[in-house]
């Protein structure tokens, strides 16, 4: 029983990370500010969701599930607040979004 | 009523955090919780939204489970989309139709926007929201309505 939690927690721990390691590559390759924002926003929710489920997993229930999951309640009610205030002030400083219409044909190799 | 949940509520989060189980502590506790929801009164921060207890049965069984869902979805889409050595993004700016009544309406789908991968919420007016979406279909899809019709469904539970 405890091996089957183990190794299901840690599935879930490890593609969490994976998916932090892929928004963290998305914020790289994108082009410009905002799609960039939507790189980030793949750790903010399944990167740090799955982080977070596995490590419940690890904690059994106790209290440090419960605060996991007051974590987890904090993130997914603040981060789009962040987001939200970055992507406007970048929209009222002037920043001006790429649109598909101004995009360069993506070169094939 | 309202004052009284509040109350309940951080006090409960108080020893959640806490985990003390001394008389005097948790007596403290308790005080703080009274004192805090005694200056949110006086600051006039208990009312419909800034503690909105009314809403938690529905969003908890109807409207988390499905916006769970679609964070899914779109976050394994804009995976697929970034790992993709074309990057095929199509950048797009739309308007979206709110139809929600209330603020907390508002916030809840400028938020459930923003927290959906490939979406993000520029900017809130009375009735629309501007959203700058990865691609092009999922700006067809926010377009078409299912978060807002859901949201206000949400809103309208009193």
């Amino acid at each position: 029983m405890q091996l089957a939690v183990d190794i299901l927690s840690w599935t879930l721990l490890t593609a969490g990370a994976a998916f932090c390691v892929v928004g963290a590559l998305g914020l790289l390759r994108m082009p410009d500010f905002y799609t960039r924002i939507h790189a980030a926003s793949v750790i903010d929710t399944l990167g740090a969701g799955l982080l977070l489920a596995g490590m419940m997993l690890q904690a059994g229930p106790s209290l440090v599930t419960v605060r996991l999951l007051i974590i987890a309640l904090l993130l997914f009610f603040t981060s789009p607040t962040a987001v939200h205030a970055l992507g406007r002030a970048a929209l009222l400083r002037g920043i001006e979004p790429r649109l598909e219409s101004t995009e360069r044909e993506p070169s094939r190799p | 009523m309202r004052s009284l949940s509040i109350v309940v509520s951080l006090f409960v989060f108080w020893l959640l955090l806490s985990g003390h189980r001394t008389p005097f502590l948790v007596t403290a506790g308790l005080l703080s919780a009274l004192a805090v929801a005694w200056f949110a009164h006086r600051m006039d921060l208990v009312d419909h939204e800034g503690h909105p207890v009314h809403l938690a049965p529905r969003a908890l069984l109807r409207y988390w489970p499905w916006l769970i869902g679609q964070i899914v979805r779109s976050a394994w889409a804009v995976t697929r989309i970034i790992l993709d050595p074309l990057l095929p993004i199509s950048p797009t700016l739309v308007r979206v139709k709110a139809s929600q009544v209330t603020d907390i309406g508002h916030v809840t789908f400028a938020n459930s926007i923003t927290l959906t991968p490939g979406t993000v919420a520029l900017e809130v007016d009375a009735g629309e929201i501007l959203v700058h979406a990865l691609t092009r279909e999922t700006a067809a899809e926010l377009a078409g309505g299912e978060m807002d019709r859901r949201v206000t469904e949400f809103e309208r539970a009193l």
